[in-house]
């Protein structure tokens, strides 16, 4: 690759590779998305490949087959995306390739058995599903769309184009100037104004000359959240220029990005794209012939969850124990190796590129101040669309989950949202008594304030949606179980309190305790959120306080009637076949895993209470929905 | 005159309403004792880098409006700062903490005179060993590091698991013996357990001490 000496240079680039891309082009894009992996993706592209290369037909344009980041419906995997004709054709197994091939990229016609349908019908174009429809793609514009491992296929998608931008026509001051004004904040879960940040590492390094750095945090480890992985994997360059033009608003000159170590697809395509954006110039010295001089230098997590507070990250980049320590100073006062140090998600890095492009005033015209721009959330859970969704901020939690997820499936009521992962909360869709406006439209908008005034947080964008079926005491144990496991261990209240509350819950979900043992639990929250040294303890009671705050009678149902009214507490339930239902199939006495069912064949099958173990899998296989839980 | 008015490198705070001054440097807890304010402390050792593990040193800091619970070991004043020691908020954090280390020290009397203190005389936590009396404050860490300057004592694993040992769980030949790590220990956990922690060292130099 020829390094690009100026911005006219990689202008003139990006006109060639347009003008030799021919826009009807049949171009077949398989989702390497995790959902799609996990999947089988993989093998979608091979057959596509390898079908292409046994087709006989006689192509005006030779077919492209790109594999491509996340395209966000990924309880439809995996997804092939058409175009010119944006087709998608969801479920694709590898035995469907062949006729993919023949069928819409041969003669042109669309195959109707993989369209998404959604209530009878059948939509021939993606942009048209509900589920795309209702999102309003920025950040994810290009995941999805553009081969992450050729910067070509980016720069011609506009990538380095805001650099270039930057680079000539705002001075540092400016850049720094238009951020504030698009009111970008943390997209990491705090929600701090991002040039607040920027301006203060600025401020601290004229007082004290000498470097500064910049990391990028994609320790992204909220059980069901996979936002800053999707930016990663899907466009890793959109964080590459983040930085670059962060780099040069700063006078900085060496990034860091700390990816998590379980992420090994975000590190080889970040890696990948850092090396070719180095062998272009666009990384190194004199870039783009303004004489800034930045690179990154990719750096895996330590493997802890805890290791995504930006304390402990220092620590692990400083090649110490990753663990927290106190703030103040915050690193922007002294950070990596003492030196101001501005620490920003993954995907507040990916938001600057779109800021310069867009303008201050663009942006901020996303989303309702002081909440600007959109939001990446991924919806997992008891929704029928799970999946990765990017939103204008303040969209209502309705709309998010009904709209663009498709409601709860099956008979089931939507009950809850947590937000925010293990720090965050659980909300109740219903809800009176949290804001005003909330009240009256008995939704909630979806914004760092209107979510703090819940008690829960937005967090980094993770959304799981419980139905009624779901308990929240088990889903608080859930994620207190999964804390106490991450917590460092250094300070107490987050060490031993974590713990504590877990012992509280487990005694709950067996239908023990007293009213105020739940009292005892609620202050002894108050007291880990109040004694704990970061983020992680003191944001850790969250689940449990937001959940007592708002289904108290739910606890107290296990407390005082020993019931679990959703019918998931393994002590406080027991499974029953219902005889008017039971048709004797025998299903049920086949699964499970204890053999207590019995029965013969056509007539009425029993289970024996004292050997079964309530592990549900006689009701998850009964074809009549026969079991039912007493 | 003003609390804001800061004189001679000094800072003037509050601390329960009383008027104090602090020198450039302290931190709020040093304040206190150096006025006489008493604050109770497990990890809090002056040889060593405050660590800030133990929170029984919390207290309340009211500044521009906002009510912030922090550790007063590690937190340094600013002029006209609000500082309460014996709010709710930071009774509460002390007895759960004081609570929580009856069940994890059960065999500590330090801590139980501690906790007696708050009036917390039994735990409702489950006791995983009765003859605990380890809090892993991290004071043996840090005196054998920044005091001896050597590092004989580490925590290995984390959360609940936290564990003090030497360095990859294998004895080692960094430590000389000095006792150090003993003589800060708040509870005396490390006098039965020296021999376990870093080896038997008779095994090591074929006699009773180090070198």
């Amino acid at each position: 690759m020829k390094k690009i000496k100026d911005v006219a240079e990689l202008e003139g680039l990006r006109q060639s590779l347009h003008a030799a891309h021919d826009p009807q082009q049949p171009v077949a894009r398989v989702c390497l998305g995790p959902g799609c992996l996990a999947l089988g993706a993989e093998k979608v592209s091979q057959a596509f490949k390898s079908a292409l290369k046994k087709s006989k037909a006689n192509f005006k344009v030779q077919p492209l087959i790109k594999t491509t980041g996340c395209q966000g419906l990924c309880s439809q995997g995996t997804l092939v995306n058409l175009s010119p004709a944006d087709l998608l054709y969801v479920r694709v197994k590898p035995e469907d390739v062949p006729e993919i091939v023949e069928t819409s990229l041969v003669k042109g016609q669309v195959l109707e058995r993989l369209l998404y349908s959604e209530n009878g019908t059948k939509y021939k174009s993606a942009a048209e599903i509900p589920f795309y429809r209702a999102q309003q793609k920025v950040i994810l514009k290009n995941v999805g769309v553009i081969d992450p491992l050729d910067i070509n296929d980016a720069i011609r998608c506009g990538a380095y184009q805001s650099l270039a931008k930057a680079l000539m026509d705002l001075s540092p001051a400016e850049v720094i100037k238009t951020v504030e004004l698009s009111g970008l904040r943390g997209r990491g879960g705090g929600g701090f104004p991002t040039a607040y940040k920027w301006r203060r590492a600025v401020e601290n390094a004229r007082q004290n000359p000498g470097p500064v750095y910049l990391i990028a945090n994609g320790e992204e480890g909220d059980p069901g959240a996979f936002m800053d992985r999707a930016i990663m994997e899907g466009d890793p360059h959109a964080v590459i220029e983040g930085m670059l033009i962060g780099g040069y608003a700063l006078g900085a000159h060496q990034g860091f990005l700390y990816v998590r170590h379980e992420y090994p697809i975000a590190i080889h395509h970040l890696s990948v794209a850092v090396q070719q954006a180095r062998a272009l110039g666009l990384l190194g010295k004199n870039i783009l012939g303004s004489g800034f001089a930045f690179d990154l230098q990719l750096n895996r997590g330590a493997g802890a969850y805890v290791c995504g507070e930006e304390t402990a990250i220092i620590a692990s980049l400083e090649g110490r124990v990753g663990e927290p320590v106190m703030r103040p100073p915050y690193p922007v006062e002294q950070g990596l190796w003492g030196r101001p140090t501005v620490i920003n998600n993954v995907e507040t890095w990916a938001n600057v590129p779109h800021i310069i492009r867009m303008g201050a005033e663009g942006y901020a015209n996303l989303g309702v101040p002081p909440s600007t721009g959109t939001k990446i959330f991924s919806l997992v859970g008891k929704v029928k669309n799970s999946g990765l969704v990017e939103v204008p901020m303040g969209i209502s939690l309705g709309t998010l989950v009904e709209e663009i997820g498709g409601g709860v499936p099956g008979q089931k009521g939507f009950k809850a949202v947590q937000t925010g992962g293990p720090s965050g909360g659980i909300v109740p869709y219903e809800f009176k008594d949290v804001t005003a406006e909330a009240a009256e439209k008995k939704t909630l908008s979806v914004d760092f304030d209107s979510m703090a005034k819940t008690g829960s947080t937005m967090g980094g964008g993770g959304m799981i949606v419980m139905d009624e079926h779901d308990c929240v005491v088990d889903l608080a144990r859930y994620f207190l179980r999964f804390l106490e496991e991450e917590s460092c261990g250094k300070c107490l209240p987050c060490r031993l309190g974590l713990k504590g509350m877990l012992e509280f819950l487990n005694q709950f979900a067996k239908g023990q305790g007293t009213p105020q043992d739940l009292d005892a639990l609620e202050s002894l929250g108050q007291a880990v959120a109040d004694g704990s040294l970061c983020g992680l303890g003191k944001r850790a009671p969250n689940p449990v306080l937001t959940s007592i705050r708002y289904f108290r009678d739910e606890y107290l149902a296990h407390i005082v009637d020993h019931k679990c009214p959703a019918g998931v507490c393994k002590d406080l339930i027991s499974f029953r076949i219902d005889p008017k239902i039971c048709d004797g199939c025998g299903l049920c006495a086949k699964h499970c895993p204890e053999a207590c069912i019995s029965g013969k064949k056509k007539k009425l099958f029993t289970i024996n209470e004292a050997a079964c173990i309530r592990c549900g899998v006689c009701r998850d296989v009964c074809p009549l929905d026969a079991v039912r839980v007493v | 005159m003003s609390a804001k008015k800061k004189t001679d490198g000094l800072i003037d705070f509050t601390i329960n309403g009383q008027r104090v001054q602090a020198k450039e440097g302290w931190s709020i807890l040093e304040t206190a004792r150096h006025h006489h304010i008493p604050i109770p402390t497990l990890c809090y050792h002056p040889a060593v880098h405050p660590w800030g593990s133990c929170r029984l040193c919390v207290v309340e800091i009211r500044e521009n409006g906002q009510s912030n619970v922090t550790a007063s070991c590690l937190a340094k004043p600013t002029a006209g700062m609000e500082v309460l020691t014996q709010s709710e908020r930071v009774e509460n954090v002390r007895r759960w903490v004081l609570e929580m280390l009856l069940a994890e020290c059960p065999a500590s009397q330090e801590i139980k005179d501690l906790a007696a203190g708050y009036g917390v005389t039994s735990t409702r936590f489950a006791i995983p060993d009765p003859l605990e009396d380890c809090l892993k404050c991290g004071r043996c860490v840090a005196v054998c590091h920044e005091v001896v300057g050597v590092r004989a004592l580490t925590f290995g694993s984390r959360g609940v698991k936290k564990k003090l040992e030497t360095p990859y769980r294998i004895p080692n030949n960094m430590c000389i013996g000095c006792g150090c790590c003993v003589s800060v220990c708040p509870t005396g956990a490390l006098q039965a357990r020296l021999d376990t922690v870093r080896g038997d060292i008779a095994r090591r130099t074929g006699h009773s001490f180090a070198h």
